[in-house]
Order: structure tokens, then C-alpha cells, then sequence
């Protein structure tokens, strides 16, 4: 017990000081920047075999009594010494600032974009390492750059980030210098989704597909990027400051469909939320309103991106 | 910004054209001992794979070209050298792999291991040459192979050529104090760990401890510097500065040869001494020139009977001794018999005109030695002599047809002839061989001796006088002597000798001998010098190396530190704050600890009733900039500052 209490400080010390060197490192929040408490350095193997090289041109060279020789032996061992301040020099200071995920189901692969930020100083050839992927950037001085790693996922549910390993052998390849990254963020997966199956009890499959765009006047409203330029509103645009878009609402002729854990038809789990996912993922194709009936909550009867995110997540979610 | 791994192993374009360059810089340094016919090829191969593979689709090069190129390189080593082995095949062969190795660099670890490579081919060309110019050049290759390894780190970014340079530049910059303290403090070897220092095929032509006339010919054309002299006094006239390196005394009818003389120097009386320096060139032969006549052998030599100073060794690196000579002396004032009968001696059957002549002057003069010299050097001026450096040549009778017919040669046909005329005549005399004459560096205060001041004169020993020198090339041309041998050659004085050029040489002289002394010259003695003004008397090994463990480690914790230091982030609000904190102190009001500035400044404000208003419209100031913005405008805070520094609390008066 008092051994334990002596230790503890000094536990405590070599976590604050060697952070990346604790197995049960707990994830950073970010912005997580670099510097020379977890930045480590080591030769490259080129850098060895260059040693070993530069030590052959010192024997040689002491050994004909060559001073010149000597000099640019001196010389280019004094720029590899150099050289591992500067591969230093190219993490420190370096920051990741956020990480933006995409949306990816079981299976797929999901996108992350790692933005990171020079404070001040350039990061010339980086490489980045994340569960096998690697990816070589550059960092400026000022402006933020973004990195795209893509994940493999396996299954649904949230996932946590994986190890980062930050390294750079810049300038000569003679030095390694790395630093690993724990950002303490969360993914999610959307489940798999199912093949092929039946309709949706109650739903008409082709009825979204005929009309997709819906034909009844609702209003105009700004021009948004990606518009169908057959509905800018020309006239109306000629007296506003901004183009003008007519929209059409989606008739709202049909019953929404019902999608409900119980009536899928199916009795495993996960396949029932494949068949769900599967279902979510139609109706919000088709342009309809749909509700999602799961244990204990329900979605909806609305339509629309967000609600499609709710379900999928909901999906995602179950245990 | 994503990189596959098969695109990340390859050499981008701008990389694989600077290591064409790097390559081909290497090529270059080598070409001058390479035979012209290997180098040319070498760099066309290069060329051509430069052209075919600087897209960004680069082909790689089948093994059978690859294979049989290689096997080419050393059959051409082989049938140019006769062996793969040795300094110049085994520059020529890593030269030559080099460029072969340009074939076979598709990956980037390809491209490192040739960068790696070239580093060390670069240092083999100062093998053959290390004067100023050479070594930076091979420095200069540093360039383009530091910018070819940066090229080469994935996702470094591509810039203009001269930004690629800025780094390596840069580089090579901040690590002279380094590479500097390595340089000065590296323990060198006393004995070399391998092979000879260098080998002698290379060795630059010297003087030769024999002497056929005609065979200065190559050193008298050969303007490089052999000897540099700098004088502790003022130096000596142009006609007394005769440098002596061999003294010949064996004559077979065609040559002068050196007589291994064993036994003590011969007795010398001298009235006063010069004492002197010589930084001599590496020259191939085994004699250490000296002016006139030296009285003691430096470290490394020994004075020979005739006093010459001969090394065990031949001179294959520069090398530094001091001197002290007699200008003015009488050298062996006794001849023994076995001495005069070898300064007599002459080989039967030769040069009948030339006995004939020498006869007749005898029976004219008798003993009187001195007129015999005087009548020599009378038919020397006045017989029709032309001093020429491409004499027609001489046939068996070689001296009765120089002094009868051809009547044109230099130093080494007049001094031959006239020992020849001198023993014939019963006179002692014996060739001595070295450099007469030099340019005086004004700018430096240092004798500058080519090895085109190459000289042969003669010595006759004179009753009463000993030896006494004779030069009979001053009685031909009288400006040889005073002016140098370039000069007495005839024609017009070359360019580079005439008015500013001259200045230009001189100083580019200097700066040559700055780097013979300061780089090329520096061995233990040099490093040993450097230390004991630091109370260093003996520096060996171990010293040398805690010296220069710990130069080291403090120049690069020096730059560590730069490296890390980071520097704070500057808070003008809180300096300012600061500043008005210690003004208030002085009045006795001092912030407590646990008291936040708006308290602290009402403290102040009721403490001090006269500047109260002031105080509170800092107060007010202070806690709108500080907790009101996120980031107040700087020229808000200037003015905070401003308004801080006008700021003078006067005490209550009471």
C-alpha cells in the first residue's frame, strides 16, 4: 500500500510526460498538437546504413591522410545531425484540429476527413497511418489542410477512433520521427442493408418512381446549388436581387408507409434491421413519408434527409 | 492528397533529374583521370537515360542491357588500367557503377542507395585532387544529392529547381560549425591502416636524383607551385635565392647521378644564418629542398655528407619545415683524396674536343683554379651560347657537340658541360641540382617557387674557398638568373604576368596557400599547435576525442535548443496590466493574491482619492479588453498601454 502511494506520483509523472508510451492511454479532446514530449526520433534504417557509410568514408579518408576528404566527410555527418532537428521540426507545432466523418453502412468504407493546421510553420511530407492506411500530405504554414483516411467497418454501432500515427523522414530520410494520436472521437455505421426482399407491407414500390419530383405548386423560395434549371422562376427572377426557384411539393396522395419491427417478416435481428435499413433506404429514395416502429421508440410519419439520418441512426443504435 | 503505395515508391520526375544531375556532377569531378574514351560513353549513357526516363511514365531497363553493361565497364577498366584494383581503376569503376546504377531506379529506395553512393564516389575524386578549387567543386555536388534525397520523401513539395537547392544550401550552411569541430578535432592516424599513403602513379613529377640534359624539359614548362618560403627576416637578393636539393657528383657520358655518400656532413665555416619556413608540395622524390647551403635537417630528414636534406620517404603530401641556411660560407675548406679523385672523375672515351680544350687551359694556367672557372664562363658568354628550351638533340660526344656545334640548351646542358670542362681540367667540380630564383608575393611576404624555376648549376672547389657555386647559365643569359626562368626563355611576357592579372595571382596565390596550410596541411603537429595555447601540452587520442565528444554535443544541444525553443506567446494587455501593478506597489498597494484586478484597482481608487476617476476608466478599460473581447483589436490595447504608461499615481498628501 505505501509502495503503491510512492509510485502513484511517479506513474502519474511518466503518463503527463510519455503519454504515447501508456497502453491504457485515454483518448485526447482535440485540437491535439504536437510537440517534443510526444514526438518520438529515431535513425530510418537508411539512416543507419548511411552511418555506417559515413564512417567508411572517415576511415578512408583518415586512413590516405585526406583532409579534404575528411572535410566533406565532416561536413555531411554534420548536416545528418542537422537533418534530425529538422525532421523534428517538421511535426512540432503540427495540430489536428477536427475530424469529419461520412456516413458509411456495415461493410463499406467509411471516409474521414482529418483537418489539420500548421500554427505557423510549415509541414512539409507527412505520412499518416491509420489502421493500415497510409497517406502522404503536406501541412502549410497558415491555411488548414484536410487528409482523407478511409476506414473499414465491419459492423453497425458506434466505433471509436483508431490510432493515428503522425511520422516524417523529411528532410534526408535519414530520421523517423512519429507521434501517435488518440482524438477522442465516435463513429457511427449504419447497418447493412439487405440485398433484395419483399415491399414494405402496404406500399406500392413503383408509386415514388413515377412522379419524383412532385408537380404541385408550393411556392418559390432562393436559388440552391444543384437546382433543375427548368424550375428557376425567370420572370419572378428578372424583379428579385437573387434567382428564384418554383417548388413542387410531393402530392401527398399516398398513406405514409408504415415500417414496423414487427412486420418485417423476418425473425433473426440483424436481419430484420437489414430488411429495415433496406426498407428506410427506399422510402426515402422514392420521396415518401414513412414511419419507423421500432421496441420501445418510434419515427415519424415525416420524410426528408434528417429524418432518414434519425432512422438509420435508430437502426444503428439497437443493441 | 491520398498516395497509393505503389505510386509512393516511385522516383517522381524532378527527383530522378536530380539524380541524373548528382550523377552526372560525379562524372564530372572523375573525368579528369578517367581516359576519355570511358568517360564520354559513361556520360552519354547517362544522357540517354535522363531523356527516356524523365516522364512521368519512367521505363525500366531490361537486365540484359543492364548485365552486359557492367560487364563492359570492367573489361574497360581492366584494358585501360590492366586491374580492377588500385586508386585510379577503382575510382573509375565506382564512377562508372554510378551511372549504371541511374538504369535501375524505379523505387525510391533505388534512388537512395545511388544518392548514398555518389556521396561516397564524390569523396573519392578529392582522392586525386584536394587543392581549393577541386574540393569545391566536389561540394558543390552536395547540392543536387541533398535536394535528390529531400525530392524523394513522399509528399515533399515540388518547388522551383532553386527552391529545391534552398534547403540542402541552407543545410550545408548551418552545419559548418560542426562539420568544423569535427574537422579540427578528429584524432588523425599516425600510421595508415592499409596500403601506402598514395600511390606513387599519380605522383606529381618532382626533381629526380639524376640528371640527363634534356629532361628538365617537362619541369620547366609546369607552372604549379612546388615550394612556398616565408622568410623570418627580409628575404635574400633574387641572385642569392639558390634552392639546393641534390648534389650530383657520378658522370657516366650522359648522365649525373647522385653517390650515396655515407659518413658525417662535410665541415662547413658560416659567417651568419637565415632562418626560414618552407611549405613544400608533395613531388615524388626524397630530397627536401633548402636554401643554399642548411646547416641542421629538420624533424624527419637527415643531412646527407653534401648536405642535402634526404627523407626516408618520397614527399607524397605537403609538408611543412623549418630552416636555417648560410648564404655565406666555406664548405668543406679541406678535400680529403678520396673525395677530389671522385669530383675528378670522368668516364674514358668521351668528348675528345671537350679534353682537348680543358688541356690547353691547364697548360695556360696551372694550378690557378679560379681562371680556369673564368675562362669557362668568358667562352660561356662570348661563344655564340643561346639558352633555348627545345635544344636540337645530342648525340654519343654529347658535351664536345653542345660546346662545338649545337651551341643551345639551358640550365642542365651549361651546368653539365661546364663540371665536364672543370674536371677535364683537373678542377673539383660536381652538378647540384633544385630551384633558383621564385616570386616574391608582396601581398603575403612569401617566396613563391615554381616548379618552372626548376635549376641545375655547377660547384667547383676552389683552394682556400672550398666549394663555390658556378652558375654557368648566368653567363649565357644573365636574366635567368635575375628574372626567372619563363622570363629568359624568351618572347613576351604572358598575359596573366603583366600589370592587374598579376595582383589577381598573387592574392589567388595566397588563398591557395591558406587552404594548403589551413586544410590540407593539417595534421597532428597542426592540431597539437591549436591546443596549446588552451594549456593542452600533449593532446593524444583520448584527449582529442573527449575534446571533440564534447564540442559536439555542445554546438548541437545549442541547436536542440533553438530547435525546441518556443517562444512565449506575448501579452501586451498583461504587461501592461503588469506595469500598472508595480506602479501601485511603489505606493504601497500591492495586489493580494486571491485579488482579482477590479477589486484590486477600487482598492487603489479609494486608496488614492486624486486619481480615483482616472482608475476607474482603466479599470472599466481593462475589464472590457480582457474579459469583454475574445480578441480585443491590437490598436485597443496599444492605447491601453499608452493610457497605463501617462499614468502617474501621486500619494495622498496628508
Amino acid at each position: 500500500m505505501a509502495l503503491q502511494r510512492l509510485f502513484a506520483p511517479l506513474v502519474l509523472r511518466a503518463e503527463r510526460r510519455l503519454p504515447a508510451l501508456t497502453r491504457m492511454k485515454p483518448a485526447e479532446a482535440l485540437p491535439i498538437t504536437l510537440h517534443r514530449r510526444r514526438i518520438y526520433i529515431v535513425p530510418s534504417a537508411y539512416g543507419i546504413a548511411f552511418a555506417i557509410l559515413l564512417l567508411v568514408m572517415l576511415l578512408g579518408s583518415l586512413n590516405y591522410g585526406n583532409n579534404a576528404a575528411l572535410l566533406l566527410t565532416c561536413l555531411l555527418a554534420a548536416v545528418s545531425a542537422n537533418s534530425m532537428l529538422v525532421t523534428f521540426r517538421t511535426l512540432d507545432r503540427l495540430s489536428l484540429d477536427a475530424i469529419h466523418a461520412g456516413t458509411a453502412r456495415a461493410g463499406e468504407r467509411l471516409e474521414l476527413r482529418l483537418v489539420f493546421q500548421g500554427n505557423g510553420r510549415e509541414h512539409p511530407a507527412l505520412q499518416l497511418e491509420c489502421s493500415g492506411h497510409e497517406a502522404g500530405f503536406a501541412v502549410g504554414a497558415t491555411l488548414p489542410t484536410e487528409v482523407v483516411v478511409p476506414i473499414a467497418t465491419h459492423r453497425r454501432g458506434w466505433i471509436s477512433m483508431p490510432r493515428l500515427r503522425v511520422l516524417s523522414r523529411y528532410p534526408f530520410g535519414w530520421f523517423r520521427a512519429w507521434s501517435w494520436l488518440a482524438p477522442g472521437a465516435r463513429m457511427l455505421v449504419y447497418p447493412r442493408m439487405e440485398a433484395a426482399g419483399p415491399p414494405p407491407p402496404g406500399a406500392d414500390p413503383l408509386d415514388g418512381r413515377r412522379r419524383p419530383q412532385g408537380d404541385e405548386w408550393a411556392g418559390l423560395r432562393d436559388y440552391r446549388h444543384g437546382d433543375p434549371r427548368r424550375h428557376i422562376a425567370w420572370k419572378a427572377s428578372a424583379h428579385a436581387e437573387s434567382l428564384r426557384v418554383k417548388q413542387f411539393d410531393q402530392p401527398d396522395s399516398t398513406a405514409p408507409w408504415r415500417l414496423d419491427w414487427f412486420d418485417s417478416g423476418l425473425a433473426a435481428h440483424e436481419a430484420r434491421i437489414a430488411r429495415l435499413a433496406r426498407w428506410v433506404h427506399e422510402a426515402h429514395a422514392g420521396g415518401h413519408v414513412w414511419s419507423l416502429h421500432l421496441p420501445g421508440a418510434s419515427h415519424g410519419p415525416a420524410r426528408g434527409t434528417a429524418h432518414f439520418h434519425a432512422c438509420m441512426r435508430a437502426l444503428a443504435e439497437l443493441p | 492528397m491520398k498516395f497509393g503505395r505503389a505510386a509512393r515508391s516511385t522516383v517522381t520526375p524532378r527527383a530522378f533529374t536530380l539524380l541524373c544531375i548528382t550523377v552526372g556532377w560525379t562524372l564530372l569531378m572523375h573525368a579528369g583521370h578517367m581516359p576519355a574514351w570511358l568517360s564520354m560513353p559513361l556520360a552519354l549513357v547517362l544522357l540517354a537515360r535522363w531523356v527516356q526516363g524523365r516522364g512521368r511514365q519512367r521505363p525500366g531497363i531490361a537486365l540484359w542491357i543492364k548485365l552486359p553493361l557492367v560487364a563492359l565497364l570492367v573489361v574497360a577498366i581492366i584494358s585501360a588500367y590492366g586491374t580492377l584494383f588500385g586508386r585510379s581503376p577503382g575510382a573509375t569503376l565506382a564512377a562508372g557503377l554510378l551511372v549504371l546504377k541511374v538504369l535501375e531506379s524505379d523505387t525510391r529506395r533505388d534512388g537512395r542507395s545511388a544518392i548514398a553512393f555518389a556521396f561516397f564516389t564524390l569523396m573519392s575524386a578529392l582522392l586525386f585532387d584536394q587543392g581549393l578549387i577541386g574540393s569545391l567543386l566536389v561540394g558543390l555536388g552536395l547540392l543536387p544529392a541533398l535536394a535528390t534525397l529531400r525530392a524523394l520523401q513522399p509528399g515533399a513539395p515540388v518547388g522551383s529547381p532553386r527552391r529545391e537547392l534552398l534547403l540542402p544550401a541552407v543545410m550545408l550552411l548551418i552545419s559548418a560549425p560542426l562539420a568544423l569541430t569535427g574537422f579540427l578535432f578528429v584524432p588523425r592516424l599516425s600510421t595508415p591502416l592499409w596500403g601506402g599513403a598514395s600511390g606513387p602513379e599519380q605522383a606529381p613529377t618532382g626533381l629526380a636524383d639524376h640528371m640527363t640534359p634534356g629532361n628538365f624539359t617537362q619541369l620547366l614548362v609546369d607552372d604549379s607551385p612546388a615550394l612556398r618560403v616565408a622568410f623570418d627576416g627580409p628575404p635574400p637578393p633574387n641572385k642569392e635565392r639558390y634552392f639546393r636539393a641534390y648534389v650530383m657528383q657520378r658522370y657516366d657520358g650522359r648522365s649525373w647521378a647522385v653517390v650515396p655518400a655515407r659518413g658525417l656532413p662535410a665541415a662547413i665555416q658560416a659567417s651568419n644564418s637565415i632562418a626560414y619556413r618552407i611549405d613544400l608540395e608533395p613531388n615524388a622524390s626524397r630530397v627536401l629542398p633548402a636554401l643554399d647551403v642548411p646547416l641542421e635537417a629538420p624533424p624527419g630528414a637527415h643531412l646527407s655528407r653534401d648536405h642535402e636534406l634526404l627523407v626516408a620517404k618520397p614527399v607524397d603530401s605537403r609538408r611543412s619545415y623549418r630552416m636555417h641556411s648560410a648564404l655565406h660560407y666555406r664548405l668543406e675548406p679541406r678535400l680529403g683524396q678520396r673525395e677530389r679523385r671522385r669530383d675528378l672523375q670522368l668516364p674514358r672515351g668521351y668528348n675528345p674536343r671537350t679534353h682537348a680544350l680543358a688541356d690547353a687551359w691547364r697548360t695556360r694556367y696551372g694550378s690557378d683554379h679560379a681562371a680556369i672557372v673564368n675562362a669557362a664562363l668568358k667562352l660561356f658568354h662570348d661563344g655564340g651560347f643561346v639558352y633555348t628550351l627545345s635544344p636540337p638533340p645530342l648525340g654519343r660526344n654529347s658535351i664536345d657537340e653542345f660546346l662545338f656545334s649545337t651551341k643551345q640548351g639551358f640550365c642542365e646542358h651549361y651546368s653539365s658541360s661546364f663540371t665536364v670542362l672543370m674536371r677535364a681540367a683537373g678542377v673539383p667540380a660536381r652538378v647540384v641540382t633544385g630551384y633558383q630564383g621564385g616570386y616574391w608575393n608582396d601581398f603575403a611576404s612569401y617566396l613563391l617557387v615554381r616548379n618552372s624555376d626548376a635549376h641545375a648549376w655547377s660547384e667547383v672547389w676552389l683552394a682556400g674557398q672550398g666549394w663555390v657555386r658556378v652558375d654557368p647559365t648566368a653567363a649565357v643569359r644573365p636574366d635567368r638568373v635575375s628574372l626567372g626562368a619563363a622570363a629568359a626563355a624568351g618572347g613576351d611576357l604572358p598575359w596573366y604576368q603583366a600589370g592587374w592579372a598579376r595582383v589577381v595571382r598573387d592574392q589567388w596565390d595566397l588563398v591557395n596557400r591558406l587552404w594548403n596550410r589551413g586544410v590540407v596541411g593539417f595534421d597532428t603537429l597542426r592540431q597539437q599547435a591549436l591546443l596549446t595555447p588552451f594549456g593542452v601540452r600533449h593532446a593524444d587520442w583520448g584527449t582529442l576525442a573527449m575534446i571533440l565528444a564534447l564540442g559536439c554535443t555542445l554546438l548541437l544541444a545549442l541547436a536542440g535548443a533553438l530547435t525546441l525553443w518556443r517562444r512565449p506567446p506575448r501579452d501586451p494587455l498583461a504587461a501592461a496590466q503588469r506595469r500598472l501593478q508595480r506602479r501601485l506597489a511603489r505606493l504601497g498597494i500591492v495586489r493580494g493574491a486571491s485579488e482579482g484586478p477590479r477589486d484590486y484597482l477600487q482598492r487603489a481608487a479609494r486608496a488614492l482619492p486624486d486619481c480615483a476617476g482616472q482608475l476607474q476608466a482603466l479599470s472599466a478599460r481593462y475589464l472590457w479588453l480582457r474579459y469583454g473581447e475574445s480578441a480585443p483589436a491590437r490598436q485597443y490595447v496599444r492605447d491601453y498601454a499608452q493610457r497605463v504608461r501617462e499614468f502617474r499615481p501621486r500619494a495622498v498628501a496628508r
